[in-house]
């Protein structure tokens, strides 16, 4: 039986036919030039330029600048921000994304333009809403001034604006995650008896946990580099609310170039920082992410 | 002591999803809930499961008011169409959830919950998957899975949406004659809804052919394909 099946095989000339999913070479290497092209010059040189640069007059000039007290002042500022507005945009995105995903209640379409506002309105703009709310002309900024609590150029008002412009990122990414995954495990669970925090704790959380942590990586890069609406709200008081992207723009509009990129480069390498852990935890826990997007 | 269903009602929107619902069956029997889709056959299921909440009408069960508990205590064990296993627990995990949500003074030890998960993976026919995740199971086994799940809070009530649709005809014949097996062994009421009738009379000591959010005809399936009282049910059962 083999034999025969062998030579019948051997009798045919084998033809290639080109695969109908598949492209011509040389269409391949010109759409992939072609991409590797574009992010290098607007990804990679940059960003290699930003730490030439910063290294330009040697690494302890850099050392220099990055430990000089105003620079210091805008990195823990930055932290500071980031620290607050992170945590509190992750709990307002998954109350958002839970409420939005596995309930229906009128007014459902409304909530999710509101959570999409931050994305389509200007930082500045979203910045110049709380120097009206806030400020010293302000609906609120007599009383506020009376009982001495500074919201404007200090840190509430750095995070306030910090928290408006990155809210968006957890919940944008949890909701899509949590509608796909539906309501079933969470009605299989009320139905064994699990209370709603019990349902939430120990069947919603485990199966959002992947999109929650890349959401919370994005939005803490964007809460670090933050430079519109921020820097409305700040009043650029160097050393006292200047944030590092604020700080950057002072020393380059003084002409301190090297202080400028060494600062910069800072800023880039929490960025990049954010983007190794993410591919650290994706590598790490691939089974169980494999496992847990398969039915 | 009995499931009495009376006259319910549940619109979506402005779509009559029941038109008044109604039917009496003993404790302890196995119900099918046979009819085509848009009958609200899975509507009714789910409104005795606790996930929908019916706009009006009644539903007594073991002498309790069962509409006005919540799904949680009402310890009714539901197996669902697409399994809705838990995908991040084991097979162990997933069975053992319902014991293991208990309030503290009501949860077994952990001892006799391994002990349980043990027992019901035989029942079900899975001796030894304890350790497996959902994602490495069959479509039957998961669904022996789902069903071990409900079983493990020893359940008043045992409801079942279409639980063998996504399955293939011999394992549906498997599982279909394992669980009228397992619904004697634990003394349970079970409502069970398909769209197959021939399921539906193999495995049921009552039927409930439904149209339109009505109960059509209810009765022992000797009696119903002897005596189909209403022109669709004549139609629909030799369809």
């Amino acid at each position: 039986m083999t034999k025969t099946f062998l030579n019948g095989r051997s009798g045919s000339r084998r033809r290639s036919f080109s695969k109908p999913t598949e492209d011509p070479l040389w269409l391949k290497l010109l759409l992939g030039g072609v991409a590797i092209a574009f992010i290098a010059i607007l990804l990679l040189f940059p960003l290699a330029l930003v730490f030439s640069e910063a290294l330009a007059k040697g690494l302890t000039a850099f050392w220099t600048a990055i430990v000089e007290p105003d620079s210091l002042a805008a990195v823990r500022l930055s932290l500071l921000a980031a620290a607050i507005a992170v945590p509190l945009n992750t709990v307002f995105g998954i109350a958002a994304a839970w409420s939005i995903a596995k309930f229906d209640f009128p007014g459902k379409t409304f909530l999710v333009t509101l959570i999409d506002l931050p994305f389509s309105v200007s930082p500045v703009v979203a910045g110049l809403i709380y120097v009206l709310v806030f400020g010293a002309q302000g609906w609120f900024g007599h009383s506020l001034a009376d009982h001495d609590i500074h919201i404007l150029f200090a840190l509430p008002g750095i995070v306030l604006a910090t928290v408006f412009v990155t809210f968006p990122f957890v919940a944008r990414e949890l909701i899509p995650l949590m509608v796909d995954q539906g309501r079933d495990e969470e009605e299989a669970a009320a139905t064994l008896g699990a209370t709603g925090f019990q349902t939430f704790m120990r069947v919603t959380l485990p199966n959002i946990k992947w999109g929650l942590m890349y959401g919370i990586l994005l939005c803490n890069a964007r809460a670090l580099g933050e430079f519109g609406a921020v820097s409305v709200v700040s009043g650029h008081i160097r050393g006292v609310t200047n944030t590092m992207p604020l700080h950057v723009q002072l020393l380059y509009d003084n002409y301190d170039y090297s202080g400028a990129f060494a600062v910069a480069a800072l800023l880039a390498m929490l960025a990049l920082l954010t983007l190794a852990l993410k591919t650290l935890l994706e590598w790490r826990y691939a089974d169980e992410l494999a496992a847990s997007h398969r039915r | 002591m009995s499931l009495t269903v009376d006259s319910v009602m549940k619109k979506f929107g402005r779509f009559p999803a029941l038109n008044g619902a109604s039917f009496v069956a003993p404790q302890g029997s196995f119900v099918s809930l046979l009819g085509p889709s848009g009958s609200g056959k899975t509507t009714l299921l789910r409104i005795l499961g606790g996930l929908e909440f019916a706009d009006s009408g009644a539903v007594r069960f073991a002498d309790l008011n069962w509409l006005d508990m919540p799904a949680r205590t009402r310890n009714a064990g539901f197996v669902f169409q697409q399994y809705a296993l838990f995908k991040h627990m084991t097979v162990a995990d997933n069975i053992a959830f319902g014991l293991k949500v208990r309030p503290r003074n009501r949860r077994p030890s952990s001892a006799d919950i391994t002990r349980r998960v043990t027992e019901l993976l035989a029942l079900v026919q899975l001796p030894g998957l304890e350790g497996r995740y959902p994602s490495q199971l069959s479509g039957g086994q998961r669904q022996r899975v789902a069903l071990a799940r409900a079983l493990a809070i020893e359940p008043r009530m045992l409801l079942l949406d279409e639980p063998f649709g996504a399955l293939d005809a011999k394992v549906r014949k498997e599982l279909r004659a394992d669980l009228r097996r397992i619904h004697d062994h634990a003394g349970v009421t079970t409502v069970f809804v398909t769209h197959d009738q021939e399921e539906a009379f193999a495995v049921a000591d009552l039927v409930a052919v439904m149209k339109d959010g009505r109960i059509e005809q209810f009765g022992a399936p000797a009696d119903v394909r002897r005596n189909p009282k209403t022109a669709f049910v004549s139609e629909f059962l030799s369809a």
